[in-house]
Parts: structure tokens; C-alpha cells; sequence
């Protein structure tokens, strides 16, 4: 169990970098698609007292959800206004992937500033999730598209979601459920939204989006 | 049994605004679902309901207070509601109704909740409910007012979520069975909380529900969805969701203070705020658009409510009154700047001079608004922020004073260059806009916001102070009077 969690755990942040240098969208909603997976599967194999029945509930749910939903919608929309490619982000994608890599340095420096918490097999968990988190919020902010930067926000979710696991035989189904929920809506709700930015720009490039702004 | 109705009701009044078929008498559902709701929250009044779902659900004077001021606005945005959407037949109500209701009960859960967790998933199913109201208009200008609204907003409840799974993570390992994202289990444990943990839980937390209050430098995305979004939507966003936000945020600090971090958290607050209050100062000087003026406004009061709560517990229960005070007034501020937008056709200077003339009462309602919001007497605002500069002057934060009553005198003479001139002056022949001068709902739902903003400059009843000096109490640890 130990081996598997930290393969999956590494296996996470390898494939955010991929997301970081990647350029082609329905790629990387793949990639994302399988990252879903990864993050879906280490709730059977990351705690002391091994498989629990609530666990696999969980991690059933998390898989539909993120492995098979959200890429359906996020490919929807990608076929409906008919673009390939993030053309020019606004950091370059090899800055980016320097970038990822001195995040997950500070991420690794961050957690070992923090006590680790107990009942965990891996100690690899709480520095993952904050250089996913990391790389995800780069990817809200670095990206023009529309749909790259609802990619970023859902590895930002990624990475809150592994930090989850650290405290999740503690939390309530009910809220995880919940928590589940509401990163459905949101991506649904985005989607519909970049389908009206679709129709009304011509474009889902957030650079035509500059027409509210205020200089001090 | 009542606090799973105040949830439950809005919620099923949302699902009917779905279902019925009509434009006309869609609207209609709302005031009769929120008085229903307004009447639990008074039943809450006379006697605080046990707590329910195993202490999950229970009412403090802290979160009464919140979901009353919540409660009211609704009521009375609903009445506008009434003439408004009947107003804009060009558009179809359905989700912008059900969605105004589905806040609500959303609102509802956020106050009446004891668990981190459940707070969480109330504030952003509030959150993503209002993301229709600001794209209302669907215009390009609204697209990029709400994709900016869901990506900031989106990041700032991930960052919540973060900083509610560092606040467990600090309580374990856990003793007993109870559940310890359970607030009063929080408390009672307070002692025995993982200090680094609880400092980074506070840090995320307040980030987090501070991108969602717009408290600077997180506050991006406010101008641009209370520009874009209809008045009454406005009133939503800054008077009712930024209240729950702020109620998120009190609810880490009251765990800080019970675990000794008070200083801590108190030091974070009064930056925030003030780092708010000169942000917004910067951005109302030369403001043309009067509605994003008054989004920079709401920036500025968020920043007056983190600093007075960082003040202490005299600076706590003046914040509370101006968490009132500011939800009432910006009722009247933004229902008001709605209808003349709506009767000049614009937003900024270059459009609308001469409001008085075209819209006498909502343009006076608005100059009043302008008064109170700046804090002159005889207004609410006055009082609260006396109060909150007094307790800094006692407290020996003087710098803290001098830089507040700076920043109001700055905004104040910014606010007022642009409120005057949309007001004053010559108005315009030929109207771009309705043209129909001042209607008699447009007009009432204003009117009460401001009676009630006068009513508590002029005279604080007893049963208000009370309730205020119980929620300050809980907010800053002290045992109940």
C-alpha cells in the first residue's frame, strides 16, 4: 500500500508539470482526466488501517466525477467553439514548467515546516498537495484561454482534494459530498459560461476580456 | 424543526420559481416566500431554537444577527424585485428569481451551520447562485464581469477549503467521537489545537472568505460585478453574501483568540483592513462610473469591519453595528444608482448629470445614501464609526486612528465629487435611457433602507444593543453578560 500511494502521489505532480509545458487542450483535459484518477484512487490505499468500505464509496464518486464528467463537459465545450491549441499564454510554457518545478521545491520546504499529520502511510502527501495547489493557481493566472484556465482550477482542486485525505476518516461523508458537488457546479457553470463568451467574442481568449478595468 | 425551515424554504421557493411557466407571476413567489422566512427569523427573535442534527445545526446571537440583516434586505429586494423584472420583459426571470431564492436558503445554511465544513459548502453554493444575477444583462461587458466573478471567486472558496481542511488537520488527532470541524468542539478544545496549523488554517481561511468580502488586494473582481450586475443584484453581493463571508471569517478568529492567538489573528485584521481602506481611497479618487465607485465603497467597509474586529473588543461590537449599518445603506445606494442607470441609460459622469431633476426621489434617496455611507450624522454609519475610531483612541493605536480618519476624509471628498454631479446640475434632453421618471416600488424598497439608516442614527434600541454586545462577546471569547 505504502509503494502504490507514493507512486500515485508522484505520479500527481508529474502529470501537473505535463499540464504546465502542454499546449494542445483536448490533451490536456486528458491529462487532467487522469490525474482525476490517480487522486481518486489514493483514498483506498493512503491510511494506516488499509481498505475501508467508506473509502471506496468515495473514491467511486471522486473517479466518476473527475475522471469521467468533468472531461466530458470540458471536451463539449472545447468541440463547440472549435479551437485546438492554447496559442500564446502568458508565460511562456518553458517558463512554466521552471516555474512548476521551483514551486514543488517550495512546497516540499513549506511541509516540512509543518507537523506531519498522523494516520497517513506517506509523508509525501502534504508537500504534493501544496506544489499541486501551486501549479494549479499558475495556471488560473498564466493562461489566456478560457478553458486552460478552468483546467488550472480544477488541479488547484486536485491538490486541495489530496489535502483532504489527510483528514478524511475524520470528515463526514456529507461533506465531502458536498465539497463534490459544488466542484461539479462550478465547472458546469463555467462551461455555460464560456459557451455565451464563445458566442458573443467569436474567441474564448480571456484577452478580449478588458474592458473593465480601472488605472489608479 | 425552525432552522432546517429557514434552510428549506427559500430552497423550495427556488425549485417553484423553476417550475412555474409564467414572467409575469413568477416574481410574485419571493416576497411571499421571504416574509415567511423573515417571520422564522423573528420566531428565533422571541426564543433562540435548540440546536439540531446532532449540534449541527444551531443559532448564536453572532449568526442571528447576520441571517436578520440577511433576511431583511432580501424582503425588502424582493419588493423591488416586483417592479424591476417587470420592468425588463426583454429578459426571462426564471433563473434570476430562483436563484435570488436558492441564495437565501443558501445564506441560511451559512448562519445556522456549527460545522466549518457545512459553512463552507453553503458559502460557495451562494457563491456559484450568484453568478446569473451578474450576468443578467447578458451583454459582453456583464461575460467578463461574471467570468472574472467565478474565477476569483472560484480560487477564494478553493483557498477556504484549504484553510477549513488545515483547521481539522490542526484539531487531530481527534479525541472521542464528535466531529472536530464541529465549532463548539473547536472551542472547547481550543487549547490542545496544533498551533502552525491553526495559524496557517486563520491565514487561508481569511484570505479565502476575504477574496469572497472583497477585502484588498483580493477585492479584483468587486468593481467589475457590482458595475455590471442590476442594482438589486448589487444589493445581494455586498449587503448579504460579504456578511456571510465576514461571518466565516469570525468564526476562525473566535477559535484563535479561544487557542491564544488573538494578537495574532488581531494583527492580520487591522492590516487587511487598512491595506482595504487605502485601496479603495486610491481607486474612488476620479472614479467617473458611479456604480463601480460604490463597489470601491463596499471594498472600504469590508476594510472598516476587519479593522474594527482587529481592534478589540470595544472595536468588535462597533463593527458588528456598522456591519448593519453598511448592509442597510448599501441597499439604498445600489437600488438607487439602479434606477437612475436605468432612466439615463449610463453609469458614468459623462452620461448622468442632473439626477435630481429626471428622478427626484431615487436621486435624493441617493445623495442621502451618499451622506450616511460617508459616516455624517445623523446617520447609522456616524455612530458605528465614532465608535470604532474611539475604541482605537482608547486603545492607544493612534497611528491606526489617524490613518482611518485620513482615508474616510479622502473618500469622502472623492465620493462626493462624483455622487454631486450626478445629481446636481442640467440634465441631459434627449434620454438614452427609460426616460420614465420614479415608480412607486423603485421607489418604497430605497425609502425603507433609508428610514431604517436614519432610524439607527437616531436611536439604537435596547434589544439591538443587547443582541450586539452578546455577539461581541462570543466573537472575542469574553463570557456572556
Amino acid at each position: 500500500m505504502d509503494q502504490i500511494s507514493q507512486l500515485l502521489l508522484a505520479f500527481v505532480v508529474f502529470l501537473s508539470l505535463y499540464l504546465l509545458g502542454s499546449s494542445s487542450l483536448t490533451g490536456c483535459v486528458r491529462i487532467l482526466a487522469l490525474q482525476g484518477a490517480c487522486v481518486g484512487l489514493l483514498p483506498l490505499t493512503i491510511h494506516e488501517g488499509g481498505f475501508q468500505p467508506r473509502a471506496l464509496l468515495i473514491s467511486v464518486g471522486v473517479i466518476v466525477l473527475k475522471a469521467l464528467v468533468i472531461p466530458r463537459i470540458l471536451l463539449h465545450a472545447i468541440r463547440e467553439v472549435k479551437i485546438r491549441h492554447e496559442v500564446e499564454p502568458l508565460v511562456s510554457f518553458v517558463s512554466s514548467l521552471l516555474l512548476g518545478a521551483l514551486l514543488i521545491g517550495v512546497a516540499f520546504v513549506l511541509a516540512e515546516r509543518l507537523p506531519v499529520p498522523g494516520g497517513l502511510v506517506s509523508n509525501l502527501l502534504v508537500p504534493v498537495s501544496l506544489a499541486t495547489v501551486m501549479m494549479g493557481m499558475l495556471m488560473m493566472v498564466s493562461r489566456v484561454k478560457a478553458v486552460t484556465q478552468v483546467i488550472g482550477y480544477l488541479v488547484f482542486e486536485n491538490g486541495i482534494y489530496l489535502f483532504g485525505l489527510a483528514i478524511s476518516y475524520e470528515l463526514p461523508w456529507l461533506i465531502e459530498m458536498g465539497v463534490l458537488l459544488d466542484v461539479f457546479v462550478a465547472v458546469f457553470v463555467m462551461g455555460i459560461v464560456i459557451h455565451h463568451i464563445s458566442r458573443e467574442f467569436d474567441s474564448i481568449s480571456t484577452e478580449r476580456l478588458t474592458s473593465l478595468s480601472d488605472k489608479p | 424543526m425552525i432552522l432546517l425551515a429557514l434552510i428549506l424554504v427559500p430552497v423550495a421557493a427556488a425549485a417553484a420559481a423553476l417550475a412555474v411557466g409564467s414572467d409575469r407571476w413568477r416574481p410574485a413567489l419571493l416576497p411571499a416566500a421571504f416574509t415567511l422566512h423573515a417571520a422564522m427569523v423573528l420566531a428565533c427573535w422571541r426564543r433562540l431554537p435548540e440546536p439540531a442534527a446532532a449540534g449541527w445545526l444551531a443559532l448564536d446571537p453572532l449568526s442571528l444577527l447576520v441571517l436578520t440583516l440577511a433576511s431583511v434586505v432580501m424582503l425588502v429586494c424582493s419588493v423591488y424585485c416586483l417592479e424591476y423584472l417587470q420592468l425588463r420583459p426583454d429578459r426571462h426571470n426564471r433563473l434570476f428569481t430562483a436563484c435570488l431564492a436558492f441564495i437565501l436558503g443558501a445564506v441560511s445554511l451559512v448562519c445556522v451551520s456549527r460545522h466549518m465544513g457545512l459553512i463552507w459548502v453553503g458559502m460557495e453554493a451562494a457563491t456559484l447562485a450568484a453568478g446569473p444575477l451578474v450576468n443578467f444583462n447578458r451583454s459582453k461587458r456583464s461575460l467578463e464581469a461574471v467570468w472574472k466573478y467565478l474565477m476569483m471567486g472560484s480560487l477564494g472558496i478553493g483557498l477556504a477549503l484549504l484553510g477549513t481542511y488545515f483547521l481539522a488537520l490542526a484539531a487531530l488527532p481527534s479525541h472521542g467521537p464528535e466531529d472536530p470541524l464541529l465549532i463548539d468542539v473547536l472551542l472547547a478544545r481550543a487549547s490542545t489545537l496544533s498551533v502552525p496549523w491553526l495559524k496557517g488554517a486563520f491565514i487561508f481561511l481569511l484570505v479565502g472568505y476575504g477574496t469572497k468580502m472583497g477585502l484588498a488586494p483580493l477585492h479584483s473582481w468587486k468593481p467589475d460585478a457590482y458595475g455590471e450586475a442590476p442594482g438589486v443584484a448589487g444589493v445581494v453581493l455586498a449587503g448579504v453574501l460579504t456578511s456571510c463571508a465576514f461571518l466565516g471569517i469570525l468564526r476562525a478568529f473566535q477559535v484563535c483568540v479561544a487557542a491564544g492567538l488573538g494578537d495574532f489573528a488581531r494583527g492580520l485584521l487591522v492590516g487587511m483592513g487598512l491595506l482595504s481602506m487605502a485601496t479603495a481611497a486610491v481607486f474612488i479618487i476620479g472614479q467617473r462610473d458611479f456604480k463601480r465607485l460604490l463597489a470601491y465603497s463596499s471594498v472600504e467597509h469590508m476594510g472598516l469591519l476587519a479593522l474594527g474586529v482587529g481592534l478589540g473588543p470595544a472595536g468588535t461590537y462597533a463593527a458588528l453595528l456598522h456591519f448593519i449599518n453598511n448592509g442597510l445603506a448599501k441597499g439604498v445606494l445600489f437600488l438607487t444608482a439602479g434606477n437612475i442607470h436605468r432612466e439615463f441609460g449610463g453609469k458614468t459622469m459623462d452620461h448622468v448629470h442632473g439626477a435630481l431633476r429626471r428622478v427626484p426621489y431615487s436621486a435624493t434617496l441617493f445623495l442621502l445614501g451618499f451622506v450616511a455611507i460617508t459616516g455624517s450624522p445623523p446617520f447609522g454609519p456616524f455612530i458605528s464609526e465614532f465608535s470604532m475610531l474611539r475604541a482605537a483612541v482608547n486603545g492607544g493605536r493612534f497611528g491606526v486612528a489617524a490613518a482611518m480618519v485620513s482615508l474616510l476624509g479622502v473618500i469622502f471628498i472623492g465620493m462626493a465629487t462624483t455622487v454631486l454631479s450626478v445629481v446636481y446640475g442640467p440634465a441631459k434632453a434627449d434620454p438614452a435611457g427609460s426616460g420614465r421618471g420614479d415608480s412607486p416600488f423603485l421607489v418604497a424598497a430605497p425609502l425603507v433602507f433609508t428610514a431604517a439608516v436614519v432610524g439607527l442614527g437616531l436611536w439604537l434600541p435596547g434589544w439591538l444593543t443587547s443582541a450586539l454586545d452578546g455577539a461581541a462577546r462570543l466573537v472575542v471569547g469574553a463570557p456572556p453578560a
